[in-house]
C-alpha cells in the first residue's frame, strides 16, 4: 500500500506537462554469451553456464560475439538510428555481487547506434519518439537474498549468486526527454514500449518476454508548469514489467509528483519501485550524489567498426515497421479506421493475425478476440495475449461453430473451457458432449411439447403473427440446453404450426 | 600534477578501500609520482596523435555465435569462499 498523497490525474494535467525518459533493455537470443562461448540459455541449473572470462577471473580474455554486434545494428536500422563508423567498450566500474569483475562491460560515449526516432500512435494521433541511443552491454547475474523476511536485499543476512546470465548480450535503448504527450504520456509510452517488443520480435534478435525479463523497463518522468520548458526533476520506475505497468506506474508518478508540485513540495531525485500488487511506487535509492563509475575504454577489447558495406546489407534485412505491417494486414482484414485502432489499442492485432491464419475469416476472428475474450483479459487486469488461449484454438471453436456442430452460446461455454485449461475446443465438445441436437425426432419432441404447453402463442402464431415464433423458439432452446440449431429449430415450429 | 588527500580519500572510498591518514598521504605522494611519469607521454604525442586505448591497432576482433562447454558447476564454485545450493554465497550486501 502507499502511503503517499495523490492528486487527480486531470487535476495534474490542468497545470502541468510531462516530460517522459524510458530506458529499454532487449536480451539479445544469441546461443552464446556476449564476451564467452557460455550458453545462454534461460532457466539452466545455477552456475552451470559459466566460465572464466564470465565470472571474471584473472588471465581471461573477452571476444566480442560477431551475432550480437549485428543484432545490434539492426536494432539500430530499425529505429532510425545512425549507425557509429568506429566506437568502443566501455568498463563501468561498480561494487556489487552480480558482477564477479566488479565492472559491467558497457558503452559509454560512443554507442554503437545513435539519434534515432519512431513514431507510435495513440487513439489515431501519432507520436514522434526521439532515440538518444542503443548502446551494446552486458546483463549481470541473479541475486538470492536470504534471511530477513521479505526475500529482499533489505534486511538479508547474506545472498546467494547464479552467474548463468551475467554476461548474456543485452542493448540499452534510450529515448531522449519525450515532450507535448499532454496526458497520453503514459499511453505514450505503453504504445511505444509495445512498438520495441513488435519491432525486436519481427527482426528476430530477443524472445522480448517482458515476464521472463528479456525485456525490461525503466520509465522516467517529471513534471513542468504547463507553458515551462524547464524540465523538472524527474524519478526512474523501475521494475514494470508489463505494458499494462508502465502506463499504470506512470499515471502513479504523475499524481504523486503533481500532489507534492501543487502544496510546494519538491520532488525527489530518485529511483522507484514499482510494486504491481498494490499498483504503486515506493522510494529506492535517492540519487543526491551522482553515482560514480569512473567509465574508462576497455582495454582488454578492440573497437568495433562496422564497415558501411555490412551496414547497408543489415539495412535489406529490416522489416517493415509495425504501423505499416498494421495496414498491410487490414488491407485483406477490411476493418473500418475505427474498427482496426480497437484492434491495435487492444494489442490483438497478432492474436487476430494467428486466428485468421489458422482458418478463421477476419470477421470473427475480431469478434472473439474483441468482445468475449477481451472481457475476460480486462477483468482479471491482465493482456489478452496472457489468455491461455490461443489463435487456432478461436479458429477451431469457429470452425465447430460454422459446421452446425455447436451453436454460439455453447461456444462461449467451450472457450470458458479452454481458459479453464481443459484442452483443445473439439476434445472439450467431445468430453462435455456438448453437439448440437441434430437428430430431429428428440428435437420434433421438444418442439410438440412447447407448442402444447403454449397453445395461445401457437395460435397467434397460426395467425401470422411471425414474431411470437422467438418466445417458442427459446423454450425449446432452453429445454434443449441450448445444445440446437435455432434457425433449425424455427423452421420445424412453422413447419409444425401450418399443417 | 598535485593529488589532494581528499582526492585520494575519494578514490579509495570508491574502491572500498579503508585508508588511515597516513597511508592517505603516502598513496597521494606515490600517485603524483605516477601520474606525472604518465604526463610526459603528452609531451611527445601532438594534438594529431588521438589518444590510444589498445596497444593493438586493430578493429572488429569477433568471434562466431558458437556455445562451447562452460566449468562444471563444481569446478566454478570451488573458488568461491562460501557456497550454499549450488550458488556463490555472498556477506550481506547492505549495511545496517
Ligand atoms: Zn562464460
Amino acid at each position: 500500500m502507499s502511503y503517499e498523497e495523490l492528486m487527480d490525474y486531470d487535476e495534474v494535467m490542468e497545470s502541468y506537462d510531462p516530460a517522459l525518459g524510458l530506458e529499454v533493455h532487449v536480451e539479445l537470443n544469441t546461443h552464446s554469451k556476449m564476451f564467452c562461448s557460455c550458453s545462454t540459455q534461460f532457466g539452466a541449473e545455477p552456475n552451470t553456464q559459466t566460465c572464466p572470462t564470465c565470472l571474471g577471473l584473472p588471465g581471461s580474455l573477452p571476444v566480442v560475439n560477431a551475432k550480437a554486434i549485428e543484432s545490434a545494428i539492426r536494432i539500430g536500422l530499425a529505429l532510425n538510428c545512425s549507425i557509429s563508423t568506429w566506437c568502443r567498450f566501455a568498463r563501468k566500474n561498480y561494487f556489487y555481487p552480480d558482477m564477479t569483475k566488479n565492472f559491467q562491460t558497457s558503452q559509454y560515449d560512443e554507442p554503437i547506434c545513435f539519434d534515432g526516432q519512431v513514431e507510435v500512435e495513440v487513439d489515431g494521433q501519432p507520436f514522434i519518439i526521439p532515440i538518444e541511443r542503443a548502446h551494446m552491454e552486458e546483463d549481470a547475474g541473479k541475486s538470492q537474498h536470504m534471511g530477513g523476511t521479505t526475500g529482499r536485499i533489505q534486511g538479508a543476512d547474506y545472498s546467494l549468486m547464479d552467474y548463468n546470465r551475467a554476461g548474456v548480450p543485452l542493448i540499452e535503448i534510450v529515448t531522449k526527454p519525450i515532450m507535448a504527450t499532454g496526458p497520453q504520456a503514459p499511453a505514450v509510452a505503453r504504445a511505444y514500449v509495445g512498438f520495441l517488443r513488435d519491432m525486436i520480435r519481427a527482426l528476430g534478435v530477443s524472445d522480448v518476454r517482458m515476464e521472463q525479463g528479456s525485456l525490461r523497463c525503466d520509465a522516467n518522468v517529471s513534471l513542468m508548469p504547463k507553458g515551462s520548458t524547464t524540465l523538472g526533476t524527474r524519478t526512474e520506475t523501475k521494475n514494470v514489467n508489463s505494458l499494462r505497468s508502465i502506463e499504470k506506474a506512470l499515471r502513479f508518478e504523475i499524481c504523486r509528483q503533481g500532489a507534492i508540485l501543487s502544496s510546494g513540495g519538491q520532488v525527489v531525485q530518485e529511483t522507484r519501485h514499482w510494486h504491481e500488487d498494490g499498483a504503486y511506487t515506493s522510494a529506492g535509492r535517492s540519487k543526491e550524489e551522482a553515482e560514480d563509475y569512473r567509465y574508462f575504454p576497455e582495454p582488454d577489447l578492440v573497437p568495433i567498426a562496422p564497415s558501411r558495406e555490412w551496414v547497408e546489407e543489415l539495412r535489406a534485412t529490416i522489416p517493415e515497421p509495425p504501423a505499416v505491417h498494421i495496414a498491410g494486414l487490414n488491407k485483406t482484414w477490411g476493418f473500418s479506421d475505427l474498427e482496426m485502432r480497437d484492434v491495435v489499442n487492444a494489442e490483438a492485432v497478432d492474436l487476430i493475425h494467428a486466428t485468421v491464419e489458422a482458418g478463421a475469416s477476419p470477421q470473427a476472428a475480431r469478434k472473439w478476440w474483441m468482445t468475449e475474450l477481451l472481457r475476460r483479459a480486462n477483468a482479471e487486469s491482465i493482456s489478452l495475449e496472457d489468455l491461455p488461449i490461443s489463435g487456432e484454438h478461436v479458429a477451431e471453436v469457429q470452425r465447430l461453430i460454422d459446421s452446425g456442430l455447436i451453436s454460439d452460446k455453447i461456444a462461449r461455454q467451450v472457450i470458458e473451457a479452454v481458459l479453464a485449461g481443459e484442452g483443445s475446443p473439439t476434445q472439450i465438445v467431445e468430453d462435455r458432449g456438448l453437439t448440437l441436437v441434430s437428430d430431429s425426432v428428440t428435437l420434433q419432441k421438444a418442439v410438440d411439447d412447447v407448442i402444447e404447453a403454449n397453445p395461445d402463442i401457437a395460435q397467434k402464431i397460426r395467425e401470422g403473427k411471425d414474431q411470437a415464433t422467438g418466445a417458442l423458439i427459446g423454450q425449446v432452446m432452453k429445454q434443449m440446453s441450448g445444445q440446437a440449431d435455432a434457425a433449425k429449430v424455427r423452421e420445424m415450429i412453422i413447419a409444425s404450426l401450418a399443417s | 600534477m598535485t593529488l589532494t588527500n581528499a582526492d585520494v580519500a575519494r578514490l579509495a572510498d570508491l574502491a572500498r578501500l579503508d585508508l588511515t591518514p597516513e597511508e592517505l598521504s603516502v598513496m597521494a605522494g606515490q600517485l603524483d609520482v605516477i601520474l606525472d611519469a604518465v604526463a610526459s607521454v603528452s609531451e611527445v604525442a601532438g594534438d594529431d596523435v588521438p589518444p590510444s586505448s589498445h596497444a593493438l591497432d586493430l578493429t572488429n576482433v569477433f568471434r562466431v555465435d558458437e556455445v562451447h562447454q562452460s566449468l562444471s558447476p563444481e569446478a566454478a564454485l570451488k573458488m568461491a569462499p562460501a557456497v550454499e545450493d549450488g550458488r556463490f554465497r555472498v556477506p550481506r550486501i547492505l549495511g545496517e
